[in-house]
């Protein structure tokens, strides 16, 4: 009998629970149906209040995740791979059956402050409200003024393609205890203006840190200093350290060089490649010179990183390099030179780049196997590309000029080996 | 003469170094698409040696065009191809159509399998004349009597290799090439048996190729079947 006693525990818990969250989805559902706040409603339909929700819906390049390849803007339907499934991202075009054309600026709010679905439901933070968050209230009135003046697209959400138990939202409570904090940007009265504005947009509506932080295995970055660089999931690229003080992954970098290559896709030290030209490309191209500078300004302010741990004496790692020069000499060395010095606003330097020496060595990796167009932007309309050698160029010579790449010059980053090569040799493509 | 004078024409004659050291590289669309000619060659001829990659010169800008922006959209699938292009404008993709549109250069015979007479013949009755039995109209109908193409979008068969074209058919029944709809290069693939793709491919890559090689002019052909492609709103990118 007293064993029977002890299971009543557990059943009653669950009917306070599901109680609970039927009356907290009433509450809810009374809340939305409560007319629009009468000053939000006359700014969502302000000409100038929905420009500025345009400029930055751009600066927090909503449309990369929102929209398909081949669809409608905002319409939703791309999917977001992670290593716990796929996630399509939803329609935010005023569509009032698919879309977000019933929800109220709070709502709204709700979803970009607290990640907080419009029944009450806890969203998955495919949605990065880990950053968005820090974004003001009146930003956000901006942003949901401008998607609010879109064409409405009727398009229904793709199905979620999350594994068991990720497919319980009831996860995402015990997730978020541990990764995230709800709270608006507080400006540091100690930096100036533009400095605020800068960690503004970095932290908030940019969301740089999404990709810029290595995320643990639950896919919570907050173990990690903040920009400090981290392996993408899913799409295989490194998304480098944004320090440009000593041993960050843009030592040396100049105001102007982050302002370039935002503006242009290409700097003197580097140029964006992989999922950074598509950013510049969609979003940073487009911001005025001031929010420029203002980020340029923040990212040269990030502290200097720890010294790397001395890397281990490789394997036969002069044989390797002579492998990779002779490579370099017959397909590289024309175009970024013996020097590496690369030519100035055409084809990058490698001696130095961001790009050539991350931790991994999958950047360079992929850039010799996919070649490419740099980002097109205004700034660079027509860029030169370079040669994919994924058909020409073995697993071995590929491992042997990047490693030769990343040992040359004034660069001392690990030998990158043949196994590495055949991993990285699928094209990311979504 | 003042120290003025000087320094001004030492700054003058530095940033004319530096500007001739600049266009050391070609300043040439050639140069700047070093990405599509590694595959398709310098002048859109093919690949030498390979069978695969297919002959770009000479084919009309508008199908070129439209095959770049089908590769951003993900209607073709071939992802060397839709991640080389996938952040070009559209400027800059029609700009690299008309490059290679306006090349000229002689064509190569391509390997070709060993195939029975019968098989050949069956090839050239559905170039020539289709199979009204199975709904198939013949190549010609629109690539052109001397299967040149048709300007503005589509493309001549004369000239590629028996690999691409048989993997383009077999694209089109997998739905990894697709065109806008209503898709009829889509419906045609369909109606061919397997080894009408062969056939088809084998007789296209084995026919010399004709002294006029220029696409015949737009509005010369009356599409057998609707498709997107050739409507008003679905020519070029």
């Amino acid at each position: 009998m007293t064993r029977l006693r002890w299971l009543w525990i557990p059943i009653v818990l669950l009917v306070i629970v599901l109680a609970g969250g039927w009356w907290l989805s009433q509450r809810h559902r009374q809340q939305s149906a409560a007319p629009e706040d009468l000053a939000i409603a006359n700014m969502l339909k302000d000409p100038g209040v929905i420009a500025k929700g345009r400029y930055l819906a751009t600066a927090g390049d909503c449309a990369s995740c929102h929209t398909t390849r081949d669809g409608h803007a905002y319409a939703g339907g791309r999917m977001l791979p992670t290593p716990f499934g796929n996630i399509p991202a939803p329609n935010i075009t005023p569509d009032a059956e698919t879309g977000i054309g019933n929800w109220s600026f709070n709502d709204f709010w709700r979803a970009l402050h607290d990640g907080i679905g419009r029944q009450g439901e806890p969203l998955y933070p495919a949605f990065s409200y880990t950053s968005f968050t820090k974004v003001t209230r009146n930003d956000a009135i901006a942003i949901f003024a401008y998607l609010r003046s879109l064409p409405p697209v009727h398009q229904p959400d793709a199905t979620l393609g999350l594994r068991f138990p990720y497919n319980l939202r009831s996860t995402l409570t015990a997730w978020r205890a541990m990764y995230f904090k709800a709270g608006m940007y507080q400006p540091n009265a100690t930096q100036s203006a533009l400095w605020n504005r800068g960690a503004y947009l970095v932290q908030g509506l940019g969301h740089c840190n999404e990709c810029h932080a290595m995320r643990d295995q639950w896919g919570g970055s907050e173990s990690h200093a903040a920009l400090s660089g981290g392996l993408i999931p899913e799409q295989g690229w490194y998304a480098p350290d944004l320090s440009t003080q000593a041993n960050g992954g843009l030592q040396g970098w100049s105001r102007q060089d982050i302002v370039d290559v935002l503006k242009t896709g290409q700097s003197s030290k580097s140029a964006a490649v992989g999922p950074m030209a598509d950013v510049v490309a969609s979003s940073t191209q487009y911001l005025r010179d001031e929010d420029l500078q203002a980020i340029a300004d923040y990212l040269l302010s990030l502290p200097p990183r720890a010294t790397p741990a001395p890397m281990r004496a490789s394997f036969d790692s002069q044989s390797l390099m002579d492998r990779g020069n002779a490579v370099y000499v017959e397909r590289c060395a024309n175009c970024h030179g013996k020097d590496g010095a690369g030519v100035p606003g055409i084809y990058p330097a490698l001696d130095g780049n961001a790009t050539v020496v991350d931790p991994i060595g999958i950047n360079a990796t992929r850039v010799v196997l996919l070649g490419g167009f740099s980002a097109v932007t205004k700034g660079n309309p027509r860029p030169y590309s370079m040669p994919p050698y994924a058909q020409q160029l073995s697993d071995a010579d590929v491992a042997a000029v990047v490693t030769y790449i990343r040992h040359a010059w004034s660069n001392h980053a690990a030998a990158v080996q043949e196994r590495d090569v055949a991993t990285y040799r699928h094209t990311p493509i979504d | 003469m003042s120290m003025r004078w000087i320094i001004l024409l030492t700054l003058l004659l530095c940033s004319v170094l530096a500007h001739a050291d600049q266009t050391a590289v070609p300043d040439t669309l050639q140069q700047r698409i070093a990405a599509c000619t590694t595959c398709h060659g310098v002048h859109g001829e093919g690949s030498p040696g390979s069978g695969f990659f297919p002959r770009l010169a000479g084919k009309p800008a508008g199908y070129l065009a439209l095959q770049m922006q089908n590769f951003q959209r993900g209607l073709r699938k071939y992802a060397p191809m839709e991640y080389t292009v996938r952040l070009l404008t559209p400027e800059y993709m029609h700009e690299i159509a008309a490059y290679f549109a306006a090349q000229q250069v002689p064509y190569e015979r391509k390997p070709v399998p060993a195939l029975a007479p019968s098989m050949l013949q069956r090839g050239q009755q559905l170039v020539t004349a289709g199979d009204p039995g199975r709904q198939i109209p013949p190549c010609q109908a629109c690539h052109g009597k001397q299967l040149t193409g048709t300007e503005p979008s589509v493309p001549g068969l004369v000239g590629l290799p028996y690999d691409y074209i048989s993997s383009q058919l077999g694209s089109w029944r997998t739905g990894t090439r697709a065109s806008a709809a209503p898709d009829c290069m889509a419906q045609i693939a369909n109606r061919l048996a397997p080894a009408d793709i062969t056939a088809v491919s084998a007789w296209l890559a084995s026919q010399e190729t004709p002294a006029d090689t220029h696409p015949q002019p737009a509005g010369s052909i009356t599409p057998p079947l609707r498709c997107g492609v050739l409507q008003p709103q679905g020519e070029g990118a």
